[in-house]
């Protein structure tokens, strides 16, 4: 099985709807909402384990299978590349069913949840997320059996983004 | 509201083969505002305004569907796979939490 990859580069493919990046950064600097309000807003999360494991269901988290692929420090926060890729079947009676996104620093760390079925052929996503500060993230994958695999890696923020 | 909308679906630009793998690559735009910021000028928490549900089908079948927050970046790119086992489009919806809708397809072409 292989993967074929298309011609349209995500640069050009970005590009094509202006520079987001830029765009939310300015916002920051023109007076629009204060980090640090959002910052004294947001209480820790009181338990990101009893979040994830009500969320995913109870039992162990094996830290295997699951990989994020996105550089420990961001120079932007308000536009950190997270993909994230799951190393497992995707048969119909073994597949990853279920994969979140954690921030535990957020207010609600839940970022995203992601269903697959079989014929989703891959537990692999892409997506651009925010944060405002330095924080643990996580990834966490279910298999239709019921088993929990994941991977966190600690991310550092130069410049917080958009708050949130 | 001039910034929202305009979703984009890409995939594949070549035919595949029966059961190779689709990226899948979409983007619209969106404030995503997450409805914990402040406007610094009022003091007034800028309403949460932000996708919350993405889902894919093909062929008629769900393959994909996702729970999204307001700590997802604005103007949000997405990508995920499908696998092709026949030729057909393949449908991307999205919807915020004002309950506005969009839909996009692309073609998944099988040889």
């Amino acid at each position: 099985m292989g993967i074929t990859d298309n011609t349209l580069t995500r640069r050009s493919f970005l590009g094509a709807v202006g520079a987001t990046g830029a765009a939310c950064v300015a916002a920051n600097f023109i007076g629009f909402p204060s980090l640090a309000d959002a910052a004294d807003a947001a209480a820790p999360a009181a338990n990101i384990d009893e979040i994830i494991s009500k969320d995913m269901g109870p039992g162990a988290i094996a830290m295997e299978k699951v990989k994020i692929d996105t550089p420990p420090k961001a120079e932007n926060g308000a536009l950190i590349r997270m993909p994230i890729s799951v190393d497992h079947p995707m048969e119909e009676k073994n597949y990853i069913s279920s994969l979140a996104i954690y921030v535990d620093n957020n207010p609600k760390p839940l970022v995203g949840r992601f269903e697959f079925t079989p014929a989703s052929g891959k537990a692999e996503v892409e997506l651009r997320i925010k944060m405002a500060k330095a924080s643990q993230v996580r990834a966490i994958a279910k298999s239709n059996t019921g088993k929990l695999y994941g991977a966190v890696m600690t991310i550092e923020v130069a410049e917080g983004g958009c708050a949130g | 509201m001039a910034d929202i909308g305009e979703p984009r679906v890409r995939g594949p630009e070549k035919p595949l083969k029966k059961g190779e793998l689709a990226l899948i690559k979409t983007l619209i735009k969106h404030p995503m505002e997450s409805g914990l910021r402040k406007d610094k000028e009022t003091g007034n928490v800028i309403p949460a305004h932000f996708i919350e549900e993405v889902s894919a089908e093909f062929g008629g079948v769900s393959v994909m569907k996702a729970t999204w927050s307001g700590a997802i970046s604005k103007n949000p790119f997405f990508s995920f796979y499908v696998k092709a086992d026949k030729s057909g489009p393949l449908t991307v919806t999205w919807k915020d939490n004002k309950g506005e809708k969009w839909t996009e397809k692309a073609e998944i072409k099988v040889e």
